[in-house]
C-alpha cells in the first residue's frame, strides 16, 4: 500500500476532531483544553506539510512555520492568563470558570 | 524593489516601531509615569496616521508580491480603525486612572492590535490575514485579562483566549483545504480556482474560514464569548472590543469573500444569510432580559453585526458599500455610549446594572438628551444616523432580491427598539432612590456630546451622513471588480 495524500488528510481531520471534543467534552482541567487547542493547529500543520509536498509548491510549508511560532506565543499567553486566573480563583477547573453567566 | 513593497507599509511600520520604542523607552525610564503621556502621544499618533492614509491615499497598490493590499477598501477601514482606537484611548484616561490600571503596557498592547486589524484588512493572502488576526487577537486577549487581581477580568481574558484560539483553529484548517485545493494562498489566485462548481475540499475550507471569522465579528450561532468578555473585562477594554475590532474583522469578513470567493458568491451567500438573520434575532431577544448595560450592549453588537453581515449577504458593490457605512455609524454610536458608561458611577464607585440610570434625566438633562439620541440611533429610529445605516443594509438586501431577509431584519431591529427604549424610559421615567452621581471628566463629556452630535446632526441635507458614503463606494467598488 502507498501511503497517499488521502492518508495524511484522514490523519490531520482526526487530531482536527479530536483537538475540538477536548475542547468541548472535557469538563476538568482548563491545560487540557491549551493542550487541545495546540492539537488543532498541529493537525492544521500536518494538512499544510501534506499539500505542500503534493503540490510541489514551498508556501504550504512557510504557512507551517509561521503557525507554528504563533502557537508558541499563543501557548505563552494562554498560560500567562491562566496563572493569573489560578491566583485569584485557586482553580483551574473548568466547571468553575463560570462567574458570569447569562 | 523592496523599497517600494515597504513604502506602501509605512503605516504599520511606523506605529510597530513607536510600539518598541515606547515599550523600550518606559521601560528603561519612569515606567507607569509615562502612561498618560503614552496613551495621549498614541492617540495623537492614530489620529495623524488616519489623516495621512486618508488624505495621502489613492489607487490600488500591491507590496510583497499580493500578500499586502492597499487599496481604497482597505484605507476606509484603516481609517475607522485608527480613529475608533483613537477616541478609545482618550476617553479611558479617567477610568484608566480611577481602577489602578493606567499601566504603560496599555497604549503599547493597542498599538500592536491595531497594527494588527490594519494588516488585516489589507491582508491579500491567507499568510498575512491569518498574521494579522493573530497579531490583534494576541494583543487583544492580554488586554481583556488587564485587570490582573480581578477573578472576572481574568476570566473573561480566559474565555476569550480560549474561544478565539479555538476559532483562529478553525480559520486554519479552512485555510488549509483552501490552500490544498487552490494550489496556492493568494486570493488572486483561489478566487481562479474557485469558479462555478467548486471542489468540495475548496467548499469545506470556505466554511471554515467563515466560521472562524464569523467567531471573530460575534456573529450568531458563534457569539458565546461575547457577553462575558464584555461583562468581565474592564470598561474601556469593552469599548475597544465593541468598535475596531469589529471593523477590522467585519472588512477582513468582506475582503475574503469579495476577493477569494468572489465567483462563487451563491455558495457563501447562504451561510452569510444564516449568520445574518441568526445574529439579528438572538441579539435582539437575548437583550431583552439583561440588568447588566455592558452585556447589553455585547447582544447589541450581536445583533448590529448581523444587520452588517445582511449588508454583505447581498452580494453586491452596493452591498458591501452599506455595510462599510453600518460599521462608520456603529462604532460612533459606541463611542458616544461608552463615554457614558465609562463615566457611571454611585458613591463613587463604579457600576455597571442598568437600573442604575433610574431618574438620570431629571438630574443631568444634556447628558440625558445625548444618551436619548445615542439609544434611538441604536434602536434605528429616523431621522438618525443609525436609521441611516439600517436603511442602507435593507435596500441592499430588497435590490439583491433578498426581500425576506429585509423583512427579517426590520422585525429584528422592532424587537431590538424595545431594550433601547426601556434605558430610555428608565432615565426619564424611573422612580430617584438610587441614582447615579452624574459626574463626568471633560474628556468622556465631548465624547458622549460630540458623538451625540453627529449621530443627532448627520442626517440634515448639507452635511449628509458627512460625506462618508462617496469613499464608501469607491471603497465597495475596489473590492468587487
Amino acid at each position: 500500500m502507498t501511503i497517499g495524500l488521502e492518508h495524511y488528510l484522514t490523519v490531520a481531520a482526526a487530531l482536527f476532531v479530536i483537538g475540538i471534543f477536548g475542547i468541548f467534552l472535557n469538563r476538568k482541567n482548563v491545560i487540557i483544553i491549551l493542550m487541545s487547542l495546540e492539537l488543532m493547529l498541529l493537525a492544521v500543520n500536518i494538512n499544510l506539510v501534506a499539500f505542500s509536498s503534493f503540490l510541489g509548491d514551498l508556501t504550504g510549508q512557510v504557512f507551517t512555520l509561521f503557525i507554528l511560532t504563533v502557537a508558541a506565543a499563543e501557548a505563552a499567553i494562554g498560560l500567562a492568563i491562566l496563572v493569573c486566573y489560578f491566583r485569584n480563583r485557586g482553580t483551574v477547573d473548568v466547571e468553575d470558570v463560570a462567574n458570569m453567566k447569562g | 524593489m523592496i523599497g517600494a513593497d515597504l513604502a506602501i507599509m509605512t503605516p504599520e511600520i511606523v506605529l510597530s516601531l513607536f510600539a518598541m520604542a515606547g515599550l523600550l523607552g518606559a521601560v528603561y525610564t519612569s515606567k507607569d509615569k509615562l502612561a498618560s503621556a503614552m496613551c495621549w502621544g498614541t492617540a495623537a499618533l492614530f489620529v495623524i496616521i488616519a489623516f495621512y492614509i486618508g488624505v495621502t491615499g489613492n489607487g490600488a497598490h500591491e507590496a510583497f508580491d499580493g500578500m499586502f493590499i492597499d487599496d481604497a477598501f482597505s484605507r476606509f477601514a484603516k481609517v475607522t480603525i485608527l480613529l475608533s482606537a483613537a477616541a478609545i484611548l482618550a476617553i479611558s484616561q479617567d477610568f484608566m486612572a480611577k481602577s489602578d490600571l493606567l499601566r504603560f503596557e496599555f497604549p503599547i498592547l493597542i498599538i500592536l492590535a491595531v497594527v494588527g486589524m490594519m494588516i488585516m484588512v489589507s491582508a491579500g493572502d491567507l499568510i498575512a490575514l491569518y498574521m494579522g488576526l493573530e497579531l490583534q487577537a494576541l494583543a487583544l486577549y492580554v488586554v481583556a485579562a488587564m485587570r490582573r487581581d480581578s477573578v472576572r477580568s481574568t476570566e473573561a481574558g480566559l474565555k476569550y483566549f480560549v474561544l478565539g484560539a479555538l476559532s483562529s483553529g478553525l480559520l486554519l484548517y479552512g485555510a488549509s483545504l483552501t490552500y490544498g485545493f487552490a494550489g496556492t494562498t493568494r486570493f488572486g489566485g483561489i478566487i481562479e480556482a474557485a469558479q462555478g462548481d467548486m471542489p468540495l475540499g475548496l467548499l469545506f475550507g470556505l466554511v471554515f474560514i467563515l466560521a472562524g471569522l464569523a467567531f471573530k465579528v460575534s456573529a450568531a450561532p458563534f457569539h458565546m464569548w461575547t457577553p462575558d468578555v464584555y461583562e468581565g473585562a474592564p470598561t474601556p477594554v469593552t469599548a475597544l472590543f465593541a468598535t475596531a475590532p469589529k471593523v477590522a474583522a467585519m472588512a477582513l469578513f468582506a475582503r475574503v469573500v469579495h476577493d477569494a470567493f468572489g465567483g462563487v458568491i451563491g455558495d457563501w451567500q447562504q451561510i452569510v444569510m444564516f449568520l445574518a438573520v441568526l445574529s439579528m434575532f438572538l441579539g435582539a431577544i437575548a437583550a431583552i432580559g439583561q440588568t447588566d448595560i455592558k452585556r447589553l450592549m455585547a447582544y447589541s453588537s450581536i445583533s448590529h453585526m448581523g444587520f452588517a453581515l445582511m449588508g454583505l449577504a447581498s452580494g453586491t458593490a452596493q452591498g458591501v458599500e452599506a455595510m462599510l457605512i453600518y460599521m462608520a455609524i456603529y462604532v460612533v454610536m459606541n463611542i458616544g455610549t461608552f463615554a457614558f458608561i465609562l463615566t457611571m458611577e454611585r458613591d463613587g464607585r463604579q457600576v455597571t446594572d442598568i437600573s442604575s440610570l433610574s431618574a438620570f434625566a431629571s438630574k443631568e438633562p444634556t447628558k440625558a438628551l445625548a444618551i436619548l439620541v445615542l439609544m434611538f440611533s441604536l434602536a434605528g429610529v429616523p431621522p438618525l444616523l443609525g436609521f441611516f445605516g439600517k436603511y442602507a443594509v435593507l435596500v441592499a438586501a430588497v435590490d439583491a432580491g433578498l426581500i425576506w431577509l429585509a423583512v427579517a431584519g426590520v422585525i429584528a431591529s422592532v424587537i431590538g427598539a424595545f431594550y433601547y427604549i426601556r434605558i430610555i424610559y428608565l432615565m426619564y421615567f424611573g422612580d430617584a432612590r438610587e441614582g447615579l452621581d452624574g459626574k463626568m471628566g471633560l474628556v468622556p463629556y465631548v465624547g458622549l456630546i460630540g458623538m451625540a452630535a453627529i449621530i443627532g446632526l448627520g442626517w440634515i441635507p448639507g452635511i449628509n451622513l458627512f460625506g462618508i458614503e462617496a469613499p464608501a463606494q469607491a471603497a465597495a467598488a475596489m473590492l468587487t471588480r
